[in-house]
């Protein structure tokens, strides 16, 4: 073993005291929910694991623990939150039905909901549970693994709110389900745990959207399970917008368990954080099951934006394509690691994965990894992952006709960026999300 | 219109021009030739402003400017234009939306208005049968998956939406059949002015009989070491470069 530094040992103690800290945080917050045997079960998982070390194989580009343990009192209230104008936070022309968390909880004050309940449920989880309603207590925790993950482990023990939506058969929901996630950190530390249940029943179709936001210069930390059942034939999109003030410590956990003839199309927006580890698990646990996952990773300053994901093909016949793009300015980093299993009963799988990078600043650096693991014989697989500079050729080309140079980066870049949003279905959203890139690679043309 | 004096350049440690002159005056089709390697494109590069080539001496001045002193953008912005040997691929930018761009800076900087979406079309819309170009490539992204013929004619539909004073065809002939040589070569004549001036670059004399030059130089290590009529070119293709090595060897 390398002759450790002074530092380094420091940093190793501190590691073994934050797992005590936040046991005794989860602990004190399970006495609030003793009828759960589940979080019980949870806080036992996060025992064992203990918060992920430096050299934890799936955290070891991004040192969350003790980022954490350097910016974070677990022993502490949440600051209360202040007076808000929540529609500050809105996404212009998506309106229908509105949830606004506000510090982890569900805020009935300002959350809208117009489709009547005989048509949806939209309910905050936590109601739901209590009120012991029956698909929400069969579905909650069944998805999201707590063995595999101290965030999923912590938050499954401690989620204070969140929202359950549920679609019956057949019924096709018009209208974006938007959740905000709002912060307020003016009057110091906020540190949440939420959690979304969506089930769908056959033939139904939903596209939820959530985008995080924040005010305030106090460190915040928030983990997020969102556990979702596609059900057979149904269609679900899934929206992330993460672009909020910038100091933003989060972990984000979706684990979507597709049926079979069930169409997912996820879209991870992260424009902005202090750092950003994003989890997304699909298991393709049905045959003529099509999945599309899109990412776009648009950071600077010091940003870390991980985003691992899953794709766990088990049966036959079914097709996922992923792509994830990044561009990173100043000093930011960027994590991308994708994973493939094709299970051996998952013959005739196509599967595709790309993640392409832009470097645009020296400082700014990228692990890449994509993991395949291939156990069926009869399948169609690809990877891919490339990381560069914006091409000086083509910026002199463009240059060549008059077009300054700022504009020929802000051109390439959007161009680079444009292969995502084009992907984008629904339009007011799209309108939002090309303005809100645009803006950041100061388009003008 | 273009006076080149003396000038210089090198890549790296690799001296290039060895002291070029030139003079290019309104009206006039000059045709630049000579054997690989020796500094036609670097040429070509140097006038456009490429980043890689490092002027050691000389003066280029263009329409009273000091050509030299100005970013690539601008050199295009008082009218020079480059067809480049290799066109370059861009990913997600269409050629339409490049050249509405390109064409309003370029309108910005000479102080005149931009051009509104449906005045852009028009002049687009002209402009394309010049080149007998096809609307559904412009739509595609740059140059992305284009034959070599395609690329070509779409430098010269550039060139024929941007109106520059100065065109400069990089090795524009190199690797196009007979056919893609005459639409190239039409649409550069149909450009051509009083007031306007081309230099082609070739290798090869075969173009000349398409676009006809008023002057033939021929460039051997990095300088000119020999002008003429169109009957010079004509000299090149029977007899090769030999001679011209020959007689420079002799001075």
């Amino acid at each position: 073993m390398p002759n450790p530094g002074t530092e380094r040992m420091n940093v190793a103690v501190n590691e073994k005291n934050t797992t005590p800290e936040v046991v005794s945080q989860i602990q004190k917050s399970i006495t609030q929910y003793p009828a759960q045997a589940y979080r019980k079960e949870a806080l036992e998982a996060f025992q064992k694991l203990g918060l992920p070390e430096n050299k934890s194989e799936e955290y070891k580009n991004t040192p969350i623990t003790r980022l954490l343990q350097k910016n974070f009192v677990f022993d502490q209230p949440n600051a209360v939150a202040q007076k808000l104008d929540v529609k500050d936070y809105f996404i212009p022309g998506v309106e229908g039905n509105v949830i606004v968390m506000i510090n982890g909880v569900f805020s009935e004050e300002h959350s809208v909901i117009v489709s009547p309940s005989s048509e949806i449920t939209i309910t905050n989880l936590g109601t739901a549970i209590a009120g012991q309603h029956p698909v929400a207590i069969a579905h909650l925790a069944k998805y999201a693994d707590t063995a595999a993950d101290a965030f999923t482990a912590w938050n499954t023990a401690t989620w204070q709110s969140g929202v359950f939506i549920h679609v019956p058969k057949g019924k096709v929901v018009e209208k974006p389900i938007v959740i905000y996630h709002i912060h307020d950190t003016r009057g110091g530390q906020v540190i949440t745990a939420s959690r979304n249940l969506i089930v769908t029943e056959l033939n139904s179709e939903v596209t939820i959207v959530e985008k995080f936001d924040s005010v305030g210069d106090g460190n915040h930390f928030s983990t997020l399970v969102t556990e979702a059942e596609v059900a057979e034939n149904a269609g679900f999109n899934h929206y992330t917008i993460q672009n909020d003030a910038g100091n933003r410590y989060q972990v984000v956990t979706t684990n979507i368990h597709q049926e079979r003839s069930s169409r997912v199309n996820t879209y991870t927006f992260t424009l902005s954080g202090k750092l950003v580890r994003n989890n997304l698990q699909l298991s393709i646990d049905g045959e003529g099951i099509e999945s599309h996952m899109f990412g776009l990773y648009l950071v600077n300053g010091d940003t870390l934006a991980d985003n691992h994901t899953v794709v766990d093909h088990r049966k036959a016949n079914s097709f996922s394509n992923e792509l994830y793009k990044g561009i990173m300015d100043g000093s930011s980093r960027g994590v991308f690691n994708g994973k493939i299993y094709v299970r051996p009963q998952a013959q005739k799988t196509n599967a595709f994965q790309a993640n392409r990078n832009i470097l645009i600043s020296d400082k700014a650096t990228v692990n890449t990894k994509p993991q395949l693991e291939i156990w069926a014989d009869d399948v169609k697989c690809s990877h891919g992952c490339t990381t560069g500079q914006l091409d000086e050729e083509a910026l002199f080309y463009l240059q060549s006709r008059g077009i300054a140079k700022e504009t020929a980066r802000a051109m390439m870049l959007y161009a680079f960026a444009a292969e995502i949003l084009e992907n984008v279905k629904h339009p007011e959203l799209k309108v939002y999300l090309d303005q809100l890139v645009s803006e950041r690679l100061h388009k003008n043309f | 219109m273009l006076s080149i004096k003396n000038l210089t350049a090198k890549i790296g440690d690799k001296q290039i021009l060895n002291g070029i002159n030139l003079e290019v005056k309104p009206g006039e089709v000059h045709a630049i030739m000579g054997p690989n390697g020796s500094g036609k494109s670097t040429l070509a590069s140097v006038l456009a402003g490429r980043e890689e080539y490092e002027v050691t001496a000389g003066e280029v001045d263009f329409l009273g400017k000091d050509l030299l002193a100005l970013a690539p953008e601008d050199r295009a912005r008082e009218g020079l234009f480059l067809a480049f040997q290799y066109p370059v691929e861009i990913p997600g930018v269409s050629t339409i939306n490049f050249m509405k761009t390109a064409l309003n800076q370029i309108l910005e900087h000479r102080g005149q208005q931009a051009l509104d979406a449906v005045s852009f079309l028009k002049v687009m819309k002209e402009r394309m049968k010049l080149v007998e170009i096809d609307q559904s490539l412009l739509n595609r992204s740059l140059n992305e998956g284009f034959s070599g013929g395609e690329k070509k004619r779409n430098e010269i539909f550039q060139m024929a939406m941007l109106e520059p004073k100065l065109a400069i065809l990089d090795e524009t002939d190199s690797g196009l059949d007979i056919d893609a040589l005459k639409i190239v070569a039409n649409g550069v004549n149909k450009l051509r002015n009083k007031s306007n001036a081309v230099v082609v670059v070739t290798h090869y004399q075969r173009l000349l009989d398409y676009i006809v030059p008023d002057f033939v130089h021929v460039l051997y290590k990095g300088k000119i070491v020999k002008s003429g009529t169109k009957d010079l070119a004509l000299e090149l293709e029977a007899k090769g470069y030999d001679w011209i090595k020959d007689e420079v060897a002799i001075a």
